[in-house]
């Protein structure tokens, strides 16, 4: 089986969401960058699964972004994955990272591909589903479970209140989240083998952006916490009915 | 010219999110001055021409049984065949789990700007621009659509539910598009509880309870108030509730009318899940929890304390 990962690169959790150039640029100084965690815990660490199980597999990474973003799929390719392209552009919108892996998938050939459910910067959830159009393959999101029978995944995804278990042939991309897989940390055998991986830098597909930024702008903060004495619930039953009018 | 809405159904009845998305989509067309019309795939329990109480003047039905079960390429294909058919310069999802999947892949076949989560209407005066959730509901950010059509996905009660009178123009549609290869073995439902994405009361519990075996807390206040429950990112991976119920940056985002955290110390992961609920309330026993820096009421208290007083509080004063 031949599995190509999408890889994100995305400001850590716990990062200062600050803007500049009059609220058009996010202000990266001093954020740590990480793979996007569903990339890496649930998307990457189900295909390196998969190959452990089947030696055969291949897995291919890809990551669409400038110079920058190369410490992050090392670290990627430390976890597993066989190989990984790079593709040269910084994108403006889903859109065109998706027309760039689209191009890769379709000159590779995969049976599998993987994307985690959304960045957690842009939340955008879209990449997978466009990829999958623009290759006019089947498509599962919100995956939480995949196994395989002959030629056909069976895959489990998050539906509004519950589950849905569905059967379907390959080629087939997935985005994946909580449920696929569990984080892993990457060893010391692994890293240094990620050093000699192939890391190919392709120049991009030509194409304009659907969407353009226009501006960020931060949610008012709130305006300061009442507290009620601990003593007196009550009183916050009183307020959320009769203040608030939400219960 | 029309803006046509993807109306999703469970069970037969149509679900909240896309009464929003009806809602949202037929303001939409009040103020472009074109017509709001919906597009129902599958069969209903209910007169489809009853959705005209949210606005659209007509209803595209292809009560096809077939297409109760998602399949999201073939959904695509009717939804392309529909808004070309119809000339629709606007397509609206609800930001479902379903719309989250058909609404980027019709982008990519239209070549139509997609702006997925939108917060609220449009701003048409200077070309179509969108507010969206960034950096997990820890921002903002405004997209001009740089295409002749635009595909919005609406997040989930931020915009409301409309209702007037009104009865829609039922228009039955056949398609050509044939069946998919997605063949759905098994659906697990819980039911009776309400869906945490479209919850507009969320009760969650945090490490603060101590364990699954107190979670009656959370769910007596959640059943007394019609609340769905949830719960930290700590206490679904210690397995004590399931993974479905985590809110937060890796979990689910929501933005409920009320966030009720209980045991919960707000780290600033948790808090991207939460802060776009219009109240939150707070109940911790430690006064720094950094919770309380972003809530509207709190109570600085022992929840095994304070919780069988607020539950009992509650029910007096529906009782009442």
């Amino acid at each position: 089986m031949k599995i190509l990962v999408c890889i994100s690169r995305t400001p850590d959790t716990t990062a200062k969401i600050a803007f500049g150039d009059n609220n058009t640029k996010f202000v990266t100084d001093g954020v740590q960058w990480i793979i996007n965690p569903y990339d890496e815990w649930y998307a990457l660490v189900r295909a390196i699964m998969l190959k452990e199980r089947d030696a055969s597999t291949t897995i291919h990474l890809i990551t669409v972004g400038g110079a920058d973003v190369e410490p992050i799929i090392r670290k990627a390719l430390a976890l597993g994955g066989d190989e990984a392209f790079r593709v040269d552009m910084e994108p403006m919108d889903s859109y065109q990272v998706a027309v760039q892996i689209a191009q890769i998938a379709r000159e590779g050939q995969y049976d599998l591909i993987l994307t985690g459910k959304e960045t957690i910067d842009s939340n955008g959830s879209a990449v997978g589903a466009m990829v999958a159009e623009l290759l006019d393959m089947d498509m599962v999101s919100l995956a939480t479970a995949l196994e395989f029978e002959g030629s056909s995944a069976i895959v489990t995804r998050e539906i509004e209140g519950g589950e849905e278990v569905a059967e379907i042939p390959l080629p087939l991309v997935i985005s994946c989240q909580k449920g696929m897989a569990e984080a892993r940390i990457p060893n010391m055998r692994g890293i240094m083998a990620a050093r000699t991986k192939p890391l190919k830098v392709v120049p991009p597909v030509e194409v304009a952006p659907l969407t353009g930024l226009v501006s960020y702008t931060l949610p008012p903060a709130r305006s300061g916490v009442r507290l009620v004495p601990a003593d007196q619930p009550e009183e916050l039953v009183r307020l959320l009915h009769e203040e608030a009018r939400i219960i | 010219m029309s803006v046509i809405i993807f109306t999703e159904h469970s069970n037969g009845e149509i679900r909240k999110s896309s009464r929003e998305a009806l809602s949202y989509g037929s303001a939409l067309a009040g103020r472009m001055g074109v017509s709001a019309e919906a597009v129902l795939l599958g069969t209903v329990s209910q007169d489809p021409s009853s959705l005209g109480i949210h606005g659209v003047s007509v209803v595209h039905h292809c009560a096809d049984e077939t297409l109760n079960t998602a399949d999201t390429r073939r959904y695509t294909s009717i939804m392309a065949e529909i808004a070309t058919a119809c000339g629709s310069t606007v397509v609206i999802f609800p930001h479902s789990m379903n719309g989250k999947a058909v609404a980027p892949r019709l982008s990519a076949r239209l070549k139509a700007g997609y702006v997925s989560g939108a917060t609220r209407l449009p701003d048409v005066e200077k070309g179509f621009v969108v507010r969206r959730n960034v950096f997990s509901g820890k921002a903002f950010m405004d997209v001009l659509v740089q295409t002749p059509v635009s595909i919005i996905s609406v997040n989930p009660n931020s915009f409301g539910i409309l209702e007037g009178e009104g009865i829609a123009e039922v228009r039955p549609y056949h398609t050509s598009v044939g069946a998919g290869r997605v063949v759905v073995r098994e659906t697990k439902k819980v039911t009776g509880q309400v869906p945490l994405g479209e919850a507009e009361l969320v009760v969650s519990g945090g490490r603060g309870l101590k364990g699954p075996e107190h979670w009656g807390l959370v769910e007596d206040l959640a059943g007394l108030i019609g609340a769905a429950t949830a719960c930290s990112r700590a206490v679904a991976d210690a397995h004590w509730r399931p993974h479905h119920e985590h809110v937060g940056q890796t979990g689910l985002a929501i933005a409920p009318n009320l966030y009720f955290a209980i045991g919960i110390s707000g780290a600033i992961q948790h808090l991207a899940g939460v802060n776009r609920s219009k109240v939150i309330v707070v109940v911790n026993k430690d006064p720094e929890a950094p919770f309380f820096k972003a809530a509207d009421y709190g109570i600085v208290g022992d929840a095994f304390e304070v919780m069988p007083r607020v539950i009992d509080a509650v029910r007096k004063l529906r009782k009442g």
